[in-house]
């Protein structure tokens, strides 16, 4: 065994050469013990070629999955592109014996997306509203303020905030947060900020945009500070120093040496953050109320584009309902994926050209 | 005149900065409570409603107390398996080849970007899909299509899971030092063994709990399985068949009138968070140490 070993290590043919074609090719009685080992471990050019294919196809299936999952939502939703073409996300219908505006009739197959997008738009404005002022706060404070011991748990908490599924969210929120907000924040709401006709206390359940927001806003959080951190650090240290060494404070070093340079990856954070939120489903349709009107009251029920797809589809009443949903869903899968490759391109734009570092 | 402005102006500066400072910690306050609520909610109410049944018993019919999970819990591991089985292979492959074949390449990097906006998909887009392509049409000589069927729920989960296991790889990957791969291509070995058994042996540890990352999140996701799984009330082990899962049947639970089947709820949202804080933890501890130190 040993002499083999060192055969092996003297002759062995380079992978890829020629060398192992020229060897099959000699003559059979002139194949010593030692060569014919080696041959018998076969040329390695072949295996290392499909090895490389196969990780390109692996590779080249992300592509097609997007692909796939773009061609299968438009071919189930052409039958409602064909019906309502566009204005399928804004048209409105009246009921012919109430003569009140409706939007969505599965039984009389008349379908808008129209209070679906208004529910998204409005519940995911909130969570932005709510969670960016906190999370880039959050962000100041773990890269800039935070003691070092205090740093890694913190980073870790918020991690698993991340983590925590859409639907452990929305149990919290349906035993806790709604009880929380109907008690005691809705009723200051309406007393102080009634007057701008945006909260209404016609609601007695404590569901609907607003707690779809309040929920929205702490699921959407970790991500907008986990990004806005890894932007931060991205800023290199002697922006910081050149800045302190005018005399500035700490706070305007961050102003003006940290967050002027980081602000467009901060930016593309948020929109991130923003795609989360427009998706979300579990966790809103637990809350938001499930009514396809549009109201004015922030305090209403109302539903949004993922949950109505959750809660009607897996009951829905015609092909042409399903269509309709899938459409939704579609709009969805567009948006998002705009939203997304924004904000990558911008998160992109700050961290390029820095290696990488320990968070 | 001018040092009193200039004392005053240094006062306001002070000042300022000691506001952002209150407001930063205040900030970090209100985000840690939502979380310790949660956690403190999920303990309480999660472990006081756990028991021996809970993981052995199938739910009761309305109105009978007791019964658990256990056929969820069987559900939810065999869609993840399935997830596992199709979507951990492909993940990991492509990681492989951005980290290794086309690393500076434009078409790594058009991977790459697409990763990142299927990673940010709605997973409810995902459910569409494997409907769409499962269930409403019987595909010829593939089984388990045509109709509900654990099956689809799998793949619907799985295309969830290529784009994380794809990236996580690839950042495992990456912290791997060149030389380590030059000594054994030094050495003559061919380069595909020198990729599995000495690149991937070396950043196995990240990739496994990569890996396990994307395995906890796609645990408690209730989205695509709403109308592919569709959720079971009773024992259910095949392929071909609506199967249990136990996020669906929280979130059934959840929205139910009945004490006893909060309290079930409950109890499930414990056993899936311990699953999920394990993993993350995992993955904390793993990337703390060692060549992977700072990936992810």
């Amino acid at each position: 065994m040993p002499d083999f070993r060192i055969a092996q290590a003297q002759f062995q043919p380079d992978p890829g050469s020629p060398d192992g074609q020229t060897l099959i090719e000699a003559p059979a009685a002139e194949i010593s013990e030692i060569r014919r080992f080696l041959l018998s471990r076969g040329s390695s050019a072949m295996a290392d070629r499909g090895f490389s294919w196969l990780m390109l196809l692996c590779a080249l299936s992300i592509f097609v999955l997007v692909a796939l999952i773009a061609l299968e939502l438009w071919r189930g939703s052409q039958l409602t592109l064909h019906k309502f073409g566009l204005a399928f996300f804004y048209q409105a219908f009246t009921d012919p014996y109430t003569h009140l505006t409706m939007y969505w009739d599965p039984v009389n197959e008349l379908f808008s997306a129209r209070p679906f997008v208004y529910g998204t738009l409005v519940s995911s404005f909130l969570a932005l509203l709510m969670a960016v002022p906190l999370a880039v706060g959050l962000a100041i404070f773990l890269t800039e303020m935070c003691p070092r011991v205090l740093r890694s748990p913190l980073a870790f908490l918020t991690e698993l905030l991340a983590a925590i599924p859409s639907v452990i969210y929305g149990l919290w929120a349906v035993f806790v947060l709604v009880p929380l907000l109907r008690e005691h924040v809705n009723p200051l709401l309406v007393k102080f900020l009634g007057w701008t006709t945006l909260f209404n206390d016609n609601n007695p359940t404590g569901l609907g945009y607003f707690a779809a927001g309040v929920i929205l806003a702490i699921m959407i959080l970790p991500i907008i500070s986990s990004l806005t951190r890894e932007v931060m650090t991205a800023v290199p240290h002697s922006q910081r120093e050149a800045v302190l060494a005018l005399g500035a404070t700490r706070w305007e070093m961050i102003r003006m040496g940290v967050l002027r340079n980081a602000r467009i990856g901060i930016v593309g954070a948020i929109i991130l953050g923003l795609g989360r939120a427009l998706g979300e489903t579990m966790a809103v349709a637990m809350v938001i109320g499930a009514t396809p009107e549009i109201n004015r009251s922030l305090l209403a029920n109302g539903s949004s584009m993922a949950t109505v797809i959750a809660n009607e589809y897996a009951e829905a009443v015609s092909n042409m309902h399903l269509s309709a949903l899938t459409e939704i869903g579609l709009a969805l899968f567009i948006v998002t994926v705009i939203v997304n490759a924004l904000a990558q391109v911008l998160i992109w734009a700050v961290t390029r050209g820095t290696p990488a570092q320990t968070r | 005149m001018r040092t009193e402005k200039f004392k005053l102006r240094t006062q306001v500066r002070t000042l300022t900065d000691r506001l952002v400072t209150a407001l930063a910690i205040l900030a970090t306050l209100t985000v840690i409570a939502p979380l310790v609520a949660i956690f403190v909610y999920l303990l309480y109410k999660g472990a006081s409603s756990l028991n021996f049944a809970f993981f052995t018993q199938i739910p009761k019919p309305v109105g009978e107390k007791g019964g658990g999970m256990a056929n969820a819990i069987l559900g939810s591991g065999i869609l993840l398996g399935v997830a596992s089985g199709i979507g951990v292979p492909i993940g990991i492959g492509a990681g492989i080849f951005l980290a290794e074949f086309g690393r500076g390449s434009k078409l790594a990097m058009g991977v790459r970007f697409t990763a990142d906006v299927l990673n940010g998909v709605p997973s409810i887009v995902m459910g569409l899909t494997a409907y769409a392509l499962l269930i409403a049409h019987k595909i010829p000589f593939l089984p388990f299509t045509g109709h509900f069927s654990a099956f689809s729920g799998g793949v619907a989960l799985a295309i969830m899971m290529v784009p994380t296991v794809c990236r996580t790889t690839e950042e495992m990957l990456l912290m791997v030092p060149h030389a380590i791969r030059e000594a054994a291509l030094g050495l003559g070995v061919p380069t595909w063994r020198s990729v599995l058994s000495i690149t991937v042996k070396t950043a196995s540890p990240g990739i496994i709990t990569g890996c396990m990352l994307a395995f906890a999140r796609v645990a408690g996701e209730t989205a695509p399985l709403l109308f592919t799984a569709l959720g079971n009330q009773f024992w259910s082990s095949s392929l071909n068949e609506t199967i249990a899962a136990l996020p669906l049947q929280i979130y059934v639970y959840a929205l139910s009138p009945y004490d006893d089947w909060h309290r079930l709820a409950w109890a499930g949202s414990l056993v899936l968070i311990v699953l999920i804080v394990l993993a993350v933890s995992l993955v904390r501890w793993v990337t703390s140490r060692g060549v992977l130190k700072g990936a992810i």
